[in-house]
């Protein structure tokens, strides 16, 4: 087994979906929790499907760089649904729920209405699972996804006490000065950023699971913010790595798999957290 | 010019009126006591003059040079949610927030000041411990440490000694009086009529009549004396 993972890492193509899967892992986990605090889970279930309906309309214009449309329309997409969020004429989550289910319908239409692909089915289950498009990344995808992630995580830790602030107590913040409004805006771009570069390793039907599944794991035993943070990131970045080998070795959907080692992991924290909180009480 | 001046104030929700009329100043120094009935309008004033809510008409204007990021807030309630996942010192941490600017970290400085309000109010062993598992008078005590993080000329207290014993209630009413007399301006909503009277320079009654002044004009008025009565007529039983 380890002769045959020796031999798969012998392929650049594999090295790259490493690199990139770990990175993809580490920021999505950075903002799950702040996500899942906020009460903004959705909204990555969301935005990824406005970013299929997106990829949807570059493959239609046959454009060379997907990014360079998935990316603004997701950003623009993240940003009024923050806006609606808070007008609140129409409930932030029906908002959600409308541009969610709208985007996926209408990119699946213009899929079929004008793709010349013979094998649609496949092209659109790998846009929404993810299947193999990590495996056929190319050089350039791969510096775009580690320039992005790096991005990601400086701007994470430099605004880690401003989002601490902002998601703990929005009217206390605002009270004293900080702009809470900028850093929401910040925190809906940055998840509109991870959440195109993760299309790339789990389609965008599970990257909600990338995303929410370290926090909520790291909760069940943690205690503090940091603590959570730090035990998200780790934990998502072994689960990613752990579900790439064995996807690799077992011939399993990447992306898939990364999630269900995900799930497997967030049953153990329950676990654990419900036995430690016994024992504590 | 005062710090605050705030003129023919009118308070709401989405332009339903709930009082209206409000006028005071208060200036650098002052110890100002709002009171009245609960529902007459005194967290929705403290609101406005944060800027957390629109008023719905009259003017709020500050002078001194006062910035928003040299005001520490104590709200009435924090609602955090169940599951929320913090220690007592990264919340009190957090009220040092607004003098860190756009810097990422806390100073040693800010780190040791946080540390000196942990003590004051008691809480230093809790430090490492999860917010929402504390009793509510804990978290009450928490909540204080980071509005005294917060401060550092003007301190806008809601009911801050609800949920707190005796003893640390009087600590609480002499820290902040000792604040004041450092040269901090107090804004604090209080039932506790007495010890509005005992400490405060100021008075602001809202509610069915409205009455600012001092505590002494205050003692001879109508809505003074009214309430006083009313508040007598319920705990003297
Ligand atoms: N978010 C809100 N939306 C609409 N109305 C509100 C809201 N919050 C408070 N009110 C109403 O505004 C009025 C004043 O509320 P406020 O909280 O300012 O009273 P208060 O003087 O602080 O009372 P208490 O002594 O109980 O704290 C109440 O009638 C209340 O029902
Ligand atoms: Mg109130």
């Amino acid at each position: 087994m380890i002769d045959k993972l020796g031999l798969y890492l012998q392929y650049p193509f594999v090295r790259y979906a490493l690199i990139v899967g770990v990175l993809i892992a580490l920021c999505s986990s950075l903002l799950g929790v702040t996500l899942v605090l906020k009460r903004f889970s959705f909204i990555g279930d969301g935005l990824s499907h406005v970013a299929f309906g997106a990829m949807a309309i570059a493959s239609v214009f046959n454009l060379t760089n997907e990014m360079l449309i998935v990316l603004p329309v997701t950003v623009i997409s993240a940003v009024l649904l923050l806006r609606t969020g808070q007008n609140a004429k129409i409930k932030g989550d029906a908002a959600i729920a409308m541009i969610s289910v709208g985007a996926l319908a209408f990119g699946y239409l213009l899929m079929n209405v004008f793709s010349t692909s013979s094998n649609l089915s496949g092209d659109v289950c790998s846009t929404l699972f993810g299947s193999t498009s990590i495996l056929t990344l190319t050089g350039r995808e791969v510096w775009l996804c580690v320039a992005l992630s790096v991005a990601v995580v400086i701007i994470f830790i430099f605004f880690y006490n401003k989002i601490f602030a902002v998601t703990f107590d929005e009217a206390f913040a605002r009270a004293v000065g900080t702009k809470a409004e900028a850093y929401n805006l910040l925190i809906a771009v940055v998840t509109a950023v991870i959440i195109v570069i993760a299309m790339n390793l789990v389609g965008s039907l599970l990257i909600s699971a990338l995303v929410i599944f370290p926090a909520l794991s790291a909760m069940r035993i943690f205690r503090s913010f940091k603590s959570v943070t730090v035990c998200s990131a780790v934990l998502s970045v072994v689960c990613a790595f752990l579900g790439m080998i064995i996807s690799i070795l077992a011939g399993t959907p990447v992306g898939s798999t990364i999630v269900a080692v995900d799930v497997a992991a967030f049953i153990i924290f329950y676990v654990t957290g419900m036995v430690k909180g016994g024992i504590q009480k | 010019m005062s710090l605050l001046e705030v003129r023919e104030l009118a308070l709401g929700y989405e332009s339903h009126k709930i009082t209206e009329n409000i006028s005071f100043t208060v200036n650098s120094g002052d110890y100002l006591c709002i009171v009245g009935e609960n529902g007459s309008g005194k967290s929705t004033l403290m609101k406005t003059l944060l800027g957390l809510q629109e008023a719905i008409s009259g003017s709020i204007e500050t002078g001194d040079g006062l910035k928003r990021s040299e005001i520490g807030y104590l709200p009435q309630q924090t609602v955090v949610q169940k599951d929320f996942p913090a220690s007592v010192r990264e919340i009190v941490l957090s009220g040092c927030q607004a003098r860190s600017g756009l810097r990422p970290f806390y100073s040693s400085g800010e780190k040791a000041l946080a540390a000196e309000n942990m003590e004051r109010m008691g809480i230093t062993k809790l430090a490492r411990r999860c917010y929402r598992e504390l009793s509510g008078g804990q978290q009450q005590r928490v909540l204080l440490a980071r509005a005294l993080c917060a401060t550092r000329r003007l301190l806008l207290l809601d009911e801050p000694v609800s949920g707190l014993d005796p003893v640390v209630t009087a600590e609480m009413y002499g820290l902040i009086s000792e604040l004041n007399a450092s040269g901090i301006t107090i804004i604090m909503i209080s039932h506790d009529i007495a010890a509005a009277l005992r400490y405060a320079s100021h008075i602001l009654h809202i509610g069915s009549s409205i009455f600012f002044g001092t505590k002494d004009e205050y003692l001879a008025s109508g809505a003074g004396k009214a309430f006083l009565m009313q508040q007598e007529g319920g705990s003297g039983k």
